[in-house]
């Protein structure tokens, strides 16, 4: 493996790198109003991250940094959506961290950071670098959620996050040692070779892979492991809370397949096992709990454990459809908890939160498109066709089913109709009842126009599902199962 | 069992008996040099893996230098022990209960295991220098992964200057820097106005 492959093939992350660190000094020598500089110099660098992933795509599977790294068709994929989502969640954000203080040069250092771990996750075909790219989207992101000093409740998710984090990177690193030590080796594909062929004790294997899933889990926010997760969506600031609920969970799932599928294959009976359990329990937990919150942020928390959990039903499936509807499930769910958090920026103003359902009362009666885009998000989060979510849905149910699992699907289909009712319930706030303010909603022109696209995006990809369906399953198809 | 598997046990004993009385040490300051013991006997079960460089660093860079400023740390801090000890003892048995069965099942599922069936790490001879082959490794195989360590080094930095550093607006903190570079128009201001007409009535009145 010459230089040139490795540098050819990293470009993206060698690019982002040297830019954030250009910007870091950027920020701090060049004079501007209200970081404008700033924020275009991390819109321009997504941007060439986007161009430079495109045009170094090859064709295959290329292997770089003595297999430490892995450029194929999934990686670029992902990459490619993790860009977009960052910078929706930067124009998003603007506007509703610059009236609170927040929009500061070390708030879109520490993103481009993020971002940089969610890149070497999706592109690892290594445990080491796999959990270092883990360690660098959570450190940032660590960080990011402490930013609002002044407010209590945002160090107390801070510190929470950090704490049970550490412990399931602690458990992840403990399951890693197991692994190395039955198989000798830390890259993928040796090990799952090794576990295939190898004499390696099957009790060691299982006992780690219970750690990695464990981690794995934490990590994910499902249930049992999902205790920080309401605290933590409810304490960060909205524009912490919308990063940490989008692109993440896109290497999240990069994360899961690279271990679970490329590297321990071979102990599918025992992991797959796992999963059902986690997932079902998630879509319980999840749904359920959420009814109960009035809070709209940590009604999404809950949220988001349940869609965890759908995701992980894909996973659990196996094959083209298994896997390539679960990849399907976490771009979509990306774009309706970005569209869905971006709403609740956007009703916000100086010194007022719109993060309870009582805000969002009447909604249609100041402002009818508005009201039309978190209708259309709703539905998509809640599986209403015509709208993307059901499809989603709807893809990972059909996996479930031709795996086998039928009073899985069945489950899954309870706990969709249960969790339709809080979802649902916004949508009658919104159009049937009274609103409780009559504050001029003061929305920025690119945040409006975002907001739009992204509502509308949910819409016509559920009229039009089959590009973006086939993308996942090719790319799922010649990234995990031809090898 | 053999002179290397003994060593191990002692260790391996030392390290857990440390750890355990970091977390139950009464005195922070015991806790502290608890800690310290835990890593210099890590420090003990590295070398005898062979990797001697580690081992050292290990006692340089977290005895030597992290756990020093952690014992300045705590003698700094005002560490209220009775609140930091609050539940301890209402808790204890479901935390002790928990540990004792995921010990139980470890050693269940770990107990049946006579060999790893892994590879047995080769034995060097003495002239074998583990920091030149440490060396060699980062900046070849692992160069990435070395690499991405220095960045979140970086990020670590980044996110503490972030957290830490800001004006408060009722500091009296003197800025040496803005002080030298002051100049005569920043504090004297020459006012011109009309020179004023004595007036000898008025004054000798002010006297009374």
């Amino acid at each position: 493996m010459d230089l040139m492959t490795n540098w050819m093939s990293a470009g993206a992350e060698i690019f982002l790198l040297v830019m954030v660190c250009a910007i870091l000094i950027a920020d701090l020598l060049i004079k501007q109003s209200g970081r404008l500089v700033t924020y275009m110099l991390a819109q321009i660098t997504l941007l060439g991250c986007s161009l430079i992933t495109v045009g170094t795509h090859e064709n295959g599977v290329v292997y770089a940094f003595h297999n430490l790294f892995v450029d194929d068709l999934m990686s670029d994929v992902l990459k490619l959506l993790t860009y977009l989502a960052m910078s929706m969640m930067l124009v998003y954000s603007r506007q509703y961290l610059t009236v609170r203080g927040l929009f500061t040069g070390e708030f879109i250092v520490l993103a481009l950071f993020a971002m940089l771990g969610m890149m070497v996750m999706i592109s690892a075909n290594h445990f080491l670098s796999l959990y270092l790219g883990l360690e660098l989207l959570s450190l940032s992101l660590y960080a990011m959620v402490a930013l609002q000093r002044d407010s209590a409740i945002a160090t107390e998710a801070a510190m929470k996050y950090f704490v049970l984090g550490a412990l399931a990177s602690g458990l992840l690193l403990y399951g890693m040692s197991m692994l190395y030590g039955a198989t000798g080796s830390l890259e993928l594909g040796v090990v799952s070779n090794a576990i295939q062929y190898g004499v390696a004790d099957k009790n060691l294997l299982v006992f780690g892979l219970v750690f990695v899933v464990s981690g794995l889990a934490f990590k994910l926010g499902v249930v049992p492991f999902h205790m920080w997760v309401p605290d933590v969506y409810h304490g960060a600031p909205t524009a912490m809370t919308m990063l940490i609920g989008s692109a993440p969970k896109l290497a999240a799932f990069a994360f899961a397949t690279r271990i679970l599928v490329e590297g321990l294959q071979p102990l599918v009976q025992h992991w797959s096992g796992m999963l059902i359990i986690l997932a079902v329990a998630s879509m319980a937990i999840g749904n359920i709990t959420a009814i109960a919150q009035t809070n709209l942020k940590r009604m999404f928390a809950y949220s988001t454990i349940a869609h965890m959990g759908f995701l992980l039903l894909g996973l659990l499936s196996g094959g083209v459809e298994g896997y390539g509807s679960s990849m399907f499930y976490a771009v979509v769910y990306v774009l309706m908890s970005l569209g869905a958090f971006g709403m609740i920026m956007l009703l916000s103003r100086v010194g007022f939160e719109a993060d309870t359902l009582n805000d969002f009362k009447g909604l249609n009666q100041r402002s009818p498109w508005l009201a039309f885009m978190m209708l259309l998000l709703m539905f998509s989060m809640a599986g209403v066709p015509p709208t993307v979510g059901f499809y989603a849905k709807f893809s990972v149910l059909n996996a479930v089913v031709q795996a086998g699992h039928i009073w899985l699907a069945v489950a899954a289909v309870m706990f969709s109709l249960i969790g339709a009712f809080y979802y649902l319930r916004i949508v009658k706030l919104m159009y049937f009842d009274a609103p409780e303010s009559h504050e001029p909603i003061a929305v920025g022109q690119d945040s409006a126009l975002l907001i739009s696209v992204n509502g509308l995006a949910v819409l016509l990809l559920g009229l039009l599902p089959g590009a973006l369906m086939s993308v996942c399953a090719v790319s799922v198809q010649q990234s995990l199962l031809l090898h | 069992m053999n002179f290397e598997t003994i060593v191990f046990y002692i260790f391996a004993a030392l390290t857990v008996f440390a750890a355990l009385r970091v977390i139950t040490a009464r005195n922070p300051m015991h806790a502290v040099l608890f800690l310290v013991l835990a890593f210099i006997s890590s420090s003990g079960i590295w070398l005898l893996l062979e990797a001697e460089f580690l081992a050292i660093t290990l006692v340089l860079v977290y005895v030597g230098a992290v756990m020093v400023l952690f014992l300045f740390v705590v003698m700094m801090l005002d560490i209220n022990l009775v609140r930091l000890r609050e539940g301890f003892w209402r808790w204890l048995p479901f935390g002790a209960t928990l540990a004792g069965l995921m010990v139980f099942q470890m050693v269940w599922v770990l107990g049946g295991i006579d060999s790893i069936g892994g590879i047995e790490p080769v034995k060097h001879a003495a002239d074998y220098s583990n920091t030149k082959e440490l060396g060699r490794l980062i900046y070849t195989d692992y160069v990435y992964a070395f690499e991405l360590a220095a960045v979140l080094l970086l990020i670590a930095m980044v996110a503490a200057i972030a957290l830490t550093l800001r004006r408060r607006k009722d500091s009296r903190s003197q800025n040496v820097a803005d002080q030298v570079a002051v100049k005569r128009n920043d504090r004297v201001r020459i006012v011109k106005m009309q020179a004023e007409q004595r007036v000898t009535g008025q004054l000798s009145e002010n006297k009374e």
